[in-house]
């Protein structure tokens, strides 16, 4: 089946990333496709590359990028979410004049109609928020 | 269809917004906080005994585990799944309501 997931809170402040990611590791080991995971609102966060957590402490963007690299998966961060919250790609961040970027591996900038895709394409889209 | 519940019933009125909602052969999901509302003897426990068998009610072990609570604890009608579990009740129901 094909799954869709939407993330809409930040790695650290609820459980909603992690659960979102126990949740699409398991659908993946049953053989579900993830066809796209839409990181919204306070969820862009979870595709900086610059988070240091504790050595000893689960690194949840690491987490998304190690799944996002071995599936393949299709991590997409919402464009005017992620412009409020500061994270930016090469492109974003040349586009409006600042000095560095800060996307992690394997997310992409990209808009809402990525999510409206989601919805039309997936067989079932689960949300994860606060 | 399936809801997922993931506030504490004592801290938001999510979980009851479902139980209002939710129809016969629905299934409603408790996760992260949610869970709490599986617990036996606490004020929201008779509503969930006594509510319509039609309704599934399940809890995230590994949930319920992360808050100290044994299966002993729970409602005798919970059942307890994994995140397997969760993704077999998503594919089981044709839609999956978040109650954020």
């Amino acid at each position: 089946m094909k799954f869709g997931i939407l993330v809409n809170e930040g790695p650290y402040t609820h459980q909603a990333s992690d659960s979102a990611y126990h949740f699409t590791k398991a659908a993946l080991e049953k053989g579900h496709e993830i066809y796209r995971v839409f990181f919204y609102n306070d969820g862009v966060n979870n595709g900086s590359r610059l988070t240091v957590p504790p050595q000893d402490e689960r690194n949840i963007q690491n987490n998304w990028t190690e799944l996002a690299e071995k599936h393949d998966l299709d991590l997409v961060v919402c464009v005017a979410a992620a412009q409020r919250r500061g994270i930016l790609d090469e492109n974003e961040a040349k586009r409006h004049s600042k000095n560095a970027d800060n996307i992690a591996p394997g997310f992409r900038i990209s808009g809402l109609g990525q999510l409206i895709e989601t919805g039309i394409e997936c067989d079932r889209v689960v949300a994860f928020g606060d | 269809m399936l809801h997922t519940v993931n506030k504490s019933p004592f801290e938001k009125t999510t979980f009851d917004s479902c139980l209002n909602h939710a129809r016969p052969g629905d299934a409603i999901l408790l996760i992260e906080d949610g869970v709490y509302a599986a617990v036996k003897g606490t004020a929201v426990a008779e509503r969930v005994a006594a509510l319509n068998g039609d309704l599934s009610i399940y809890a995230l072990g590994p949930d319920l585990s992360a808050r100290g609570i044994k299966d002993t604890s729970l409602i005798e009608r919970i059942s307890v799944v994994d995140y397997g579990g969760f993704v077999d009740l998503v594919a089981e129901h044709d839609v999956s309501q978040a109650w954020l």
